[in-house]
C-alpha cells in the first residue's frame, strides 16, 4: 500500500510540474533574463545528473567502472558519434572495465 | 536502423533543416533512451516493486530520473511521502522544460495537457536542438511518441526479465543514465557561460551530496543557473544587460 501511495504522488506531483511549466504566462516568458534563466538549467541539471549518476552511490562520491565508460561516452561524442553509439559505448566499456574486476 | 524505420515526410517551402534529418535526429534520441527502460524496469522489480507497479510508473511518471531515485529510495526503506519528495524534486526541472518549449512549440491551449505528459529531457533537448519552430514540432513529437512506447515496452520487458539478467551492473547498465544526460549535455556547452555554469554545477551537485537528503543535491545544483547569469550581469554592468534584449 505504501507503494502505492509513492507511485500515486509521484505521478501527480511530476506531471503537475510538467504542466505548470507549459502554462507559464506568456508575458513572464518575454523578459531576457528569465529567457536566459530558462537556457541555463537545463545545462546546470543535466551536468549535475550527469556527475551524480556516474560518481555517487546513494550519498557518497565513487570513482567506478562507470567513470570509465562515461570516459567512452565523451570519446564517441567527440568523434560525432550517433547517440545509439554513444550509450553503447559507455555500456559496453563500464561492463567491460568491470568484468576485468574493478 | 533509423533511416529503415522512419515514416515517409510531406516536404514544405525550404525548411532550414530537412524533415527527414529531423526525424532521424528525433529517432536516434527515442530509441536509445527508450530501449534504457529494460534497465529500469530491471532495478525496479530487483527494489522490490511488482511488475504492475513498474509499469505503472512508467506510464504515468514517465521522467526517467524521478522514476529510478523513486525505487531507490523505496528500496532502501524510505517512507512513501519522503521517497516521492525526492522524486518530485528531481521532476521539477521539467517544468524549466516546459517553460522554454511553451515559447518554442507555441502549443495549442487544448493539446497542453497531453503534451505536457511528454515534457522531458530528452524531447526538450531534440526540440531546442531545432533551427525551425517545425523542425521543433516535428522533433518533439517522434521524440516522445518513440521514447513514450519504447520506454513502456522495455520497462515490461525489463521487469519480467529482472530474475533472468542476474545483476544489471554487470552488465554496465547502469553507465546508460549517465551516458544519455552527457549526450544531451554537449551539444547545449555552445559557450563559456555554459561551460562554467555545467562546471558549477557539477561541483555542487558531487559536493553538497553527502550532506543534503537524495534529490535536493541536483536542485541545488541548479542555482549555478542563476549564480553565472548574475555573475555576468555584475561583470557587464548595466549597459551589457541592456545590449542584450532584443
Amino acid at each position: 500500500m505504501n507503494v502505492w501511495i509513492a507511485i500515486a504522488l509521484t505521478a501527480a506531483g511530476c506531471y503537475l510540474v510538467k504542466l505548470a511549466g507549459l502554462l507559464v504566462p506568456a508575458g513572464a516568458l518575454e523578459r531576457p533574463l528569465v529567457q536566459r534563466l530558462a537556457a541555463l538549467l537545463p545545462v546546470a541539471l543535466l551536468a549535475a545528473l550527469t556527475a551524480q549518476q556516474t560518481f555517487s552511490t546513494g550519498g557518497t562520491v565513487v570513482l567506478d567502472a562507470r567513470a570509465a565508460g562515461l570516459a567512452a561516452a565523451a570519446v564517441a561524442l567527440v568523434l560525432r558519434a550517433p547517440f545509439l553509439v554513444v550509450v553503447g559505448a559507455a555500456v559496453a566499456v563500464t561492463a567491460g572495465v568491470r568484468a576485468l574486476g574493478w | 536502423m533509423a533511416e529503415q524505420t522512419a515514416p515517409p515526410v510531406i516536404r514544405d517551402g525550404t525548411p532550414a533543416k530537412p524533415d527527414a534529418a529531423v526525424v532521424r535526429d528525433a529517432l536516434g534520441v527515442g530509441v536509445a533512451v527508450g530501449l534504457s527502460g529494460f534497465a529500469f524496469g530491471v532495478t525496479s522489480a530487483g527494489s522490490g516493486l511488482s511488475v504492475l507497479q513498474t509499469c505503472v510508473l512508467s506510464l504515468l511518471v514517465f521522467t526517467g530520473a524521478s522514476q529510478f531515485a523513486l525505487v531507490g529510495a523505496l528500496a532502501a526503506g524510505g517512507n512513501p511521502f519522503t521517497a516521492a519528495a525526492g522524486a518530485f524534486f528531481l521532476g521539477t526541472r521539467n517544468a524549466f522544460y516546459g517553460l522554454r518549449l511553451s515559447q518554442l512549440l507555441a502549443v495549442p491551449k487544448a493539446v497542453r495537457p497531453f503534451a505536457a505528459h511528454w515534457v522531458i529531457d530528452e524531447t526538450t533537448a531534440v526540440s531546442l536542438a531545432q533551427p525551425t519552430r517545425r523542425a521543433a514540432r516535428i522533433g518533439f513529437t517522434v521524440t516522445g511518441l518513440t521514447l513514450y512506447v519504447l520506454w513502456n515496452a522495455t520497462t515490461l520487458l525489463g521487469a519480467l526479465g529482472a530474475e533472468a539478467i542476474g545483476d544489471t551492473a554487470a552488465w554496465g547498465l547502469d553507465a546508460a543514465g549517465p551516458a544519455v544526460f552527457l549526450a544531451l549535455l554537449a551539444p547545449m556547452l555552445k559557450s563559456a557561460t555554459e561551460r562554467a555554469t555545467a562546471g558549477i554545477a557539477v561541483l555542487l551537485g558531487l559536493g553538497l551530496l553527502p550532506v543534503l537528503p537524495a534529490g535536493v543535491p541536483v536542485l541545488a545544483a541548479a542555482l549555478a543557473a542563476p549564480l553565472v547569469l548574475w555573475f555576468q550581469g555584475r561583470r557587464m554592468g548595466p549597459a551589457g544587460r541592456e545590449k542584450d534584449s532584443r
